[in-house]
């Protein structure tokens, strides 16, 4: 009962200050992966594959998955709506008594400090998502597997061509899971 | 009570036909709501995604939330958001079953530690295209320019985050107190 209390607390702190949308709830799920042990940072990035390729907006996706890791289906169900309990609320107020609310002033410099914050939070998520699962530690020395820093980099140099970009990522997740079968990784 | 099923329909609709999230469902809301229904207008519609993205939450789950507020009211935008909402529990809990049973194939391990690598070079990317367009701004002949503000505030959100422990939420309220005190430091020298 106290998980569930727990992941519902996480979830709707998630809801509340993850501001831009999807990749932005991942430096908040890095920091229950250190935090709990519900999942661990390696399956947060399965996991980041697997709600950007199923349907529905990706927030959403890997609340359920991670809810679902830590309780089954009604952690899956909880996380979800825990999530979604920040927006309903802010959003009614919003609508109801503040006209104009995204032309004042005061939130207009409040989001212009946040959105660069929400960028160097994203870029030090991935980048720890990185060491975690793509270098192993031995006898105190990081050790990059190289086959998956390969990959890595081989894809993020393909995006950089416009006409790959256009490409779902599901198709990238394809392309890495047979790479990832044929090679042995 | 049609009108909240209908509500709850479309936004179901919508969730299940989205992949992705975030700017990629503006068409399919557009669609959904502005011409097939004719329940808002185009403008409230990009209205309500102003709203959406300076506020707390995902974009999607905001515009779901004001949607449903607007035509039926609190019930109407908690109908609206649980709509939006359905087809993530349901696809992810079939989905997060079917590949639990299968984790002790050693494909599917092969297969997954494969995917981890392209979440890595995926996310990069990801990484790499919000910087472009968060911290830069145009000049008069449309170029794209570092906007230093904007460059301190991420290099010192990334300090903090990377090497010391503070929490992401009082990273994130540093960072609004310091647009505030940005914007009334501007003013005063414009003043």
């Amino acid at each position: 009962m106290s998980q569930a209390f727990l992941l519902i607390f996480e979830f709707f702190k998630t809801g509340l200050f993850a501001i831009g949308g999807g990749p932005a709830t991942i430096p908040f799920l890095m920091e229950m992966a250190a935090k709990y042990p519900w999942f661990t940072m390696q399956e947060l990035s399965s996991m980041i594959a697997i709600s950007e390729s199923t349907p529905g907006p990706i927030g959403l996706n890997m609340a359920t998955y991670a809810g679902f890791r830590t309780l089954g289906m009604f952690g899956g169900i909880v996380s979800t709506l825990a999530l979604v309990l920040p927006s309903i609320i802010v959003i009614i107020i919003i609508a109801k008594f503040l006209e104009g609310f995204q032309e004042n002033r005061i939130v207009q410099a409040v989001f212009k400090g946040i959105r660069p914050a929400v960028t160097a939070l994203i870029a030090a998520a991935v980048i720890n998502m990185i060491h975690v699962t793509l270098f192993t530690e031995e006898a105190g020395k990081l050790v990059p597997q190289y086959k998956g820093c390969i990959l890595c980099v081989v894809i993020f140099a393909l995006l950089q061509w416009k006409r790959l970009q256009k490409l779902h990522p599901a198709v990238w997740f394809l392309v890495a899971a047979v790479v990832g079968v044929v090679f042995q990784f | 009570m049609v009108e909240l099923w209908n509500l709850y329909v479309a936004f179901f609709r919508i969730g299940i036909l989205t992949f992705g999230g975030g700017l990629t469902m503006l068409p399919m809301l557009k669609y959904e709501l502005v011409e097939k229904r004719k329940w808002i207008t185009e403008d409230v519609l990009l209205d309500c995604y102003a709203i959406g993205q300076c506020t707390p939450g995902i974009i999607a789950v905001n515009t779901a939330t004001f949607v449903g507020y607007k035509r039926k009211g609190v019930l109407g935008g908690i109908v609206a958001t649980l709509g939006m909402a359905s087809p993530s529990i349901l696809i992810i809990t079939v989905v997060a079953m079917f590949l639990e049973a299968m984790m002790s194939y050693s494909v599917v391990q092969h297969a997954i530690m494969g995917i981890r690598g392209g979440v890595c070079g995926l996310m990069l990317n990801t990484v790499y295209t919000l910087a472009k367009k968060s911290l830069t701004k145009k000049d008069q002949e449309n170029k794209l320019h570092p906007d230093k503000i904007c460059v301190t505030i991420c290099a010192a959100a990334f300090v903090l985050a990377f090497f010391t422990p503070i929490p992401t939420v009082v990273i994130i309220v540093f960072a609004a107190i310091a647009g505030v005190i940005i914007d009334k430091m501007a003013g005063g020298v414009a003043a």
